[in-house]
């Protein structure tokens, strides 16, 4: 029995079963270490068979009754060898390296030991000493390395996940400039087409504002109908007397110069009435083409070109188309109108047909003022409207005084505004004052201003630059 | 016959004058021209009882020529009173009735039929 036991324990190699633990703790390590799939060598896989040799060389000699010592260690050899192998394609992966070289003393140790064994070679006294503590050496050797190739490998690990992180917040940067670029785009998309509809419709309206500006000057030549016809009538009127009169003077002057005693005295003054007429029928004929002019300057298309304009002779024909405009509404209006023009008035740069549509717009107010005033005030009450020119400093100023039933305070800051009126509706359109505004600030560079009393007075006072503003 | 024309129109007078030249001449009419209704009221007060006949514009400025018939109607004026024709370019009724309410004696519509005012003229100064 005890023979068997020595037999049991000699006649297999146990060892080489026992280096098995080795080759899987080995095995183990390797495959833990290399478990990024980054760095997983295809040889792997072979480390957990590092077993079947050591088994199938324990089997085989087992059968063959064949007993070495030295199997252990080649086999042991034979793991370092395939460790090698696994690890040396993953060479640049620095764990992987520093377990190479973790591989190398043990690997050499084993190669001596074998190398003794089979050269049957000893080595002196003192160095057989160091060559087996170097037995213990290299299994601290083995495990200092390995500890320093896995702490490699967390650092690369750590070093990796905060690449990774870094990556991830870059592409959620690049994804987050992404979108912006896109919201970016679809607003300014959306900006662009809300500019030209917005330009659209701006365009709509300065079409329209045209019409209203056409329809206003339209509306207030309405109004003037009867005034220029009556101011027309007039003057027309005097051209077919004088005619009428010279055609008798004519027949007059025929019949003396057939008298048998001719007064030379009276055909004389007949000659000299002939003259007077001729030139009163052209006088009234101007005074009838200068109101039609007017009126035709009045109802045009502005061409916005300024000329020299006497503002006196402006204000002294819209004061009287104005006038006679209310008159020939209202039969029983009268007013006194008070002119007082500077003489030597220097001209003015202006559009006519603009300025003279201010005025007339003044002149209508005032006279539409004092009309109201009449009706509540009844006899007593002297309408007047004054209208007084004069220079001060550059500019030349027009002032349109009435003293109708003034503009209460509260009103008074919103009569220049578009379609502000205090008129009836359908008797005003709201834009005489602010196209008054307009033209005079915008278009001619001078002031528009009022000042009023509630029942009392209202003044207004345009002022027009005669100098330098012309552009 | 002494006719009192108003207008504001100065050359009123040079129509009437040359229109009623015969008459001028030979006496029977005498024209006085105001340009205004204040300025025929002074005329009227500084010329007592001479003016038979006022002709008189409707439409000026400053007193009108219905105020003016009111003033001549109403005012105590020396007589004998003088008869007013009124003169306008607005022929309306309203106008005629109220010159007519205020008494005025004609009413006439502009532009001015010479013959007729002028055989007008005659029968009142033949009156």
């Amino acid at each position: 029995m005890k023979q068997a036991v020595l037999d049991w324990k000699h006649l297999y190699n146990w060892n080489l079963l026992a280096a098995t633990g080795l080759a899987l703790v080995l095995a183990f390590l390797l495959r833990s270490l290399l478990d990024r799939p980054r760095y997983m060598p295809r040889a792997r896989t072979w480390l957990l068979l590092l077993w079947v040799p050591a088994v199938v060389g324990f089997g085989v000699t087992a059968a063959l009754h064949y007993q070495n010592s030295l199997l252990d260690d080649w086999y042991i050899l034979f793991v370092f060898g395939v460790a090698a192998a696994v690890l040396w394609p993953v060479r640049h992966y620095r764990p992987a390296a520093i377990m190479l070289w973790a591989l190398v003393i043990p690997a050499l140790y084993r190669a001596v030991v074998i190398g003794q064994a089979v050269l049957d070679y000893q080595f002196v006294a003192p160095l057989a000493g160091y060559f087996k503590s170097l037995a213990r050496l290299n299994v601290f050797w083995f495990g200092i390395i390995t500890g320093l190739a896995f702490y490699q490998k967390k650092t690369l690990a750590k070093e990796n996940a905060q690449r990774a992180e870094e990556e991830q917040q870059r592409r959620q940067a690049a994804a987050r400039n992404a979108a912006l670029e896109r919201l970016v785009a679809t607003r300014t998309a959306a900006l662009t087409q809300q500019a030209s509809e917005l330009q659209t419709a701006l365009a709509e309206l300065r079409a329209t504002q045209q019409q209203l500006i056409q329809r206003e000057k339209m509306a207030s030549l309405g109004e003037l109908t009867a005034g220029i016809a009556h101011e027309i009538q007039n003057p027309l009127n005097f051209v077919n007397n004088f005619a009428d009169v010279s055609a008798e003077l004519v027949d007059e002057l025929v019949a003396e110069q057939t008298n048998p005693t001719p007064d030379a005295g009276l055909e004389d003054e007949l000659l000299s009435d002939l003259r007077h007429n001729l030139h009163k029928i052209n006088q009234h004929g101007q005074r009838a083409a200068s109101i039609v002019r007017g009126m035709l300057a009045h109802s045009r298309q502005s061409t916005g070109e300024r000329q020299p304009t006497d503002l006196n002779a402006l204000a002294d024909e819209y004061l009287r188309l104005a006038y006679h405009g209310l008159r020939a509404k209202d039969k029983s209006f009268n007013a006194t109108l008070d002119t007082d023009f500077a003489a030597l008035l220097p001209l003015v740069p202006a559009v006519s047909g603009d300025v003279g549509r201010v005025l007339l717009n003044l002149f209508t107010n005032a006279f539409y003022a004092v009309q109201q005033r009449q009706q509540a005030a009844g006899p007593g009450y002297a309408p007047t409207v004054q209208v007084r020119t004069r220079r001060v400093g550059e500019e030349v100023e027009i002032c349109i005084r009435d003293n109708g039933m003034g503009i209460p305070e509260a009103v008074r800051s919103k009569i220049f505004q578009p379609f502000f009126t205090t008129k009836p509706s359908g008797e005003g359109t709201g834009l005489g004052l602010s196209l008054a505004h307009d033209i005079v600030v915008q278009g001619h560079g001078g002031t528009l201003a009022v000042t009023s009393q509630e029942g009392e007075f209202t003044e207004f006072i345009v002022r027009l630059p005669f100098r330098g503003a012309v552009g | 016959m002494k006719i009192l024309v108003v207008d504001d129109e100065p050359d009123v007078r040079l129509l009437f004058e040359q229109r009623f030249r015969r008459e001028i001449r030979s006496g029977e009419f005498a024209f006085s021209f105001a340009y205004s209704g204040e300025e025929a009221l002074t005329f009227l007060r500084e010329h007592p009882s001479e003016v038979v006949l006022i002709l008189s514009d409707i439409n000026m400025p400053g007193m009108s020529g219905l105020e003016l018939l009111r003033h001549v109607k109403q005012d105590p004026l020396p007589p004998p009173p003088p008869l007013v024709m009124m003169l306008t370019a607005y022929g309306d009724t309203e106008t005629h009735n109220q010159a007519m309410r205020l008494g005025a004696n004609d009413f006439l519509v502009k532009p001015v039929d010479f013959a007729a005012l002028k055989t007008k003229l005659h029968a009142i100064a033949t009156a």
